[in-house]
């Protein structure tokens, strides 16, 4: 065959390929919404669940889920920043970075499952944090902190080393050259790497129904007390999330209206998450412009 | 605070037509304090530097080999000889860069105003600020154009807006860049054309008023017109600085230096005057080089 046809070939395969993989992801994407768009309404979006009768909402499911993902974030982004930082600019090439280099790509494709029983026998049990926010949070980040830090580190890798030189010739330390110099470059990689972090908070079940539990107390929306027992923002209450909950009615669900609440709660979820990566993408934008004077 | 301990300076060893009484001692400006400028007119012509024995070796390989040469105050001198002869290695290592490189390590002494920086108790922090550096790609800071000029005097203790405003204004004036971007200071570094991203990088080195200013092959990334407005900085900024350049172009050796030292596979060959290398060398290895023959 003529290199010229061979080209054209597997051009086309790849265009095909490329169409094939968007055909997919419109058609699951849009099966998804069109049979729980019909479900959602503001009531759904507000009111608590019903076990047994009709027309029970995801309210607390939802608040949930954006809690538990905000509490998991300020564990691990300070963690995963500091820990990166560290792997990429202060650890000496040595056998004890290599072993934790692969403790972190062993933690980071744990079944989810054995981390829910981990973080039952620890943190809930041992630790006596209970079914709770705080449970579900540090479990959670026993996924997200692999990731963070691989990601931080690689960002960090990725700036030119003659941007790094430049700050330490300047008489900067090296710490002044790392967080004045170096991060602000990475910061839009280290966005990337966060929100595909925290779509796992979104989407994960399994490790939490052991963690946070799979239900939620009666929640008072008008005392915002965080040591109040039926408060919202208490992170030690036990909490049922948007994906555990779409798993239980699914599962379990006796209200008659199951099937529908499950087809709304999973659009909710998907509209969540897609709403999340643009305000993130977004926002690393807007502060990597402040940091960097745009371009 | 010195950079060092003090009683080793007195045992200064000599080089053949290095005279280390002259040199003036390393300012105490701290991170905390304001640097102060330094009079360009009453240091006497004396060698700013020298290195005696100088070897800098790549784990096992030795990339530099007992070099011992003087930098004369306010002069500059030119780095030449073939790729990988270690001319870059060895400017590297006048302000400790290669301490960056893993595996990379240095024996022998380089003294700069009466202290041996080769010195495991040097503060390199402090050395970095005396000595700028030039790269061969130009690498301004992700930033805007004023603030890779302020960014350095800023962290060495300049507070006050105008005054960080004249350092920016003076050291753009110096470096030919002020009229062509005095409207757009707020504008990324980066938006900037190649030879005027240089020509800031030389500002923004200057702007922490170093006593040394060391360039690896400044201008080979430019076209000829960048590469001519550079050179001529180089003969303005002579007055103040004493340089050494690194550079493939034997051409811009002969116009730019005062001094020219030959490197080939490590060793320094010959180190003479420019005029004297370029007419009637000493060596016929340079004259080799010089001529074209290999390298």
């Amino acid at each position: 065959m003529k290199a010229k046809t061979m080209d054209r070939l597997m051009t086309g395969v790849i265009v095909g390929v490329g169409f094939l993989i968007i055909a997919l992801l419109a058609a699951l994407l849009g099966y998804l919404l069109i049979r729980g768009v019909g479900h959602i309404s503001w009531h759904f979006l507000t009111s608590p669940p019903e076990s047994i009768r009709a027309g029970g909402g995801i309210g607390p499911q939802l608040f949930n889920s954006l809690f538990l993902l905000v509490l998991t974030m300020i564990i691990t982004i300070p963690l995963g920043l500091g820990a990166g930082i560290y792997m990429s600019e202060y650890a000496k090439p040595s056998r004890l970075t290599a072993f934790i280099r692969l403790v972190v790509e062993v933690l980071s494709s744990f079944p989810s499952i054995v981390v829910g029983l981990f973080g039952l026998l620890v943190i809930v049990n041992r630790f006596g944090l209970g079914l709770s926010l705080m449970s579900g949070a540090l479990a959670l980040t026993v996924f997200n902190l692999p990731l963070m830090v691989r990601i931080t580190e690689q960002a960090l890798r990725a700036v030119p080393r003659e941007q790094k030189e430049a700050g330490l010739a300047l008489g900067l330390s090296r710490w002044r050259t790392i967080t004045t110099v170096m991060v602000p470059i990475a910061v839009p990689a280290i966005v990337t790497g966060t929100i595909l972090a925290a779509g796992r908070v979104f989407g994960e079940a399994a490790a939490l129904l052991f963690t946070a539990g799979m239900s939620s107390p009666r929640l008072d929306f008008t005392d915002w007390n965080p040591l109040h027992h039926t408060s919202p923002l208490n992170p030690f209450r036990p909490a049922e999330t948007l994906a555990v909950h779409i798993w239980k009615v699914n599962s379990e669900g006796l209200a008659p209206d199951a099937a529908q609440i499950a087809a709304g709660a999973s659009a909710v979820l998907i509209v969540t998450v897609l709403l999340f990566n643009l305000c993130a993408r977004w926002l690393g934008r807007v502060l990597y412009r402040k940091l960097t004077a745009g371009r | 605070m010195t950079l060092i301990a003090t009683d080793k300076n007195k045992a200064a060893p000599t080089p053949e037509d290095a005279k280390p009484a002259a040199m003036q001692p390393l300012p105490d400006a701290g991170p905390g304090e304001p640097i102060k400028p330094q009079p360009a007119t009453d240091r006497e012509p004396a060698p700013a530097f020298y290195t005696k024995d100088l070897s800098v070796y790549y784990g096992e390989k030795q990339a530099i080999k007992h070099v011992s040469m003087a930098f004369p105050d306010r002069e500059v001198v030119a780095l030449i000889g073939p790729s990988g002869c270690g001319k870059s290695t060895f400017l590297r290592s006048l302000n400790r860069m290669n301490d960056l490189i893993p595996g990379a390590s240095i024996e022998g002494e380089i003294w700069i105003g009466g202290h041996n920086i080769c010195d495991p108790r040097t503060d390199v922090v402090r050395l970095r600020q005396r000595i700028g550096m030039v790269w061969q790609r130009p690498n301004p800071f992700h930033k805007s154009i004023y603030e890779n000029v302020a960014f350095g005097p800023r962290y060495h203790g300049v507070k006050r807006k105008a005054e960080l405003d004249a350092i920016v204004e003076d050291c753009l004036r110096k470096t030919a860049l002020w009229d062509e971007v005095k409207d757009r200071l707020g504008q990324s570094g980066l938006a900037l054309s190649g030879g005027q991203q240089q020509r800031l990088c030389i500002a923004r080195s200057i702007a922490v008023k170093p006593d040394i200013l060391l360039m690896d092959e400044p201008a080979s990334a430019l076209d000829p017109v960048s590469t001519a407005k550079v050179e001529e900085l180089i003969a303005e900024l002579k007055r103040d600085y004493t340089i050494v350049i690194v550079t493939h172009n034997m051409h811009q050796a002969a116009r730019v230096s005062d001094k020219t030292a030959f490197f080939f596979l490590g060793d320094l060959i010959e180190y003479d005057n420019t005029n004297k290398i370029f007419t009637n060398p000493s060596r016929k290895s340079t004259d080799d080089y010089i001529s074209g023959r290999f390298g």
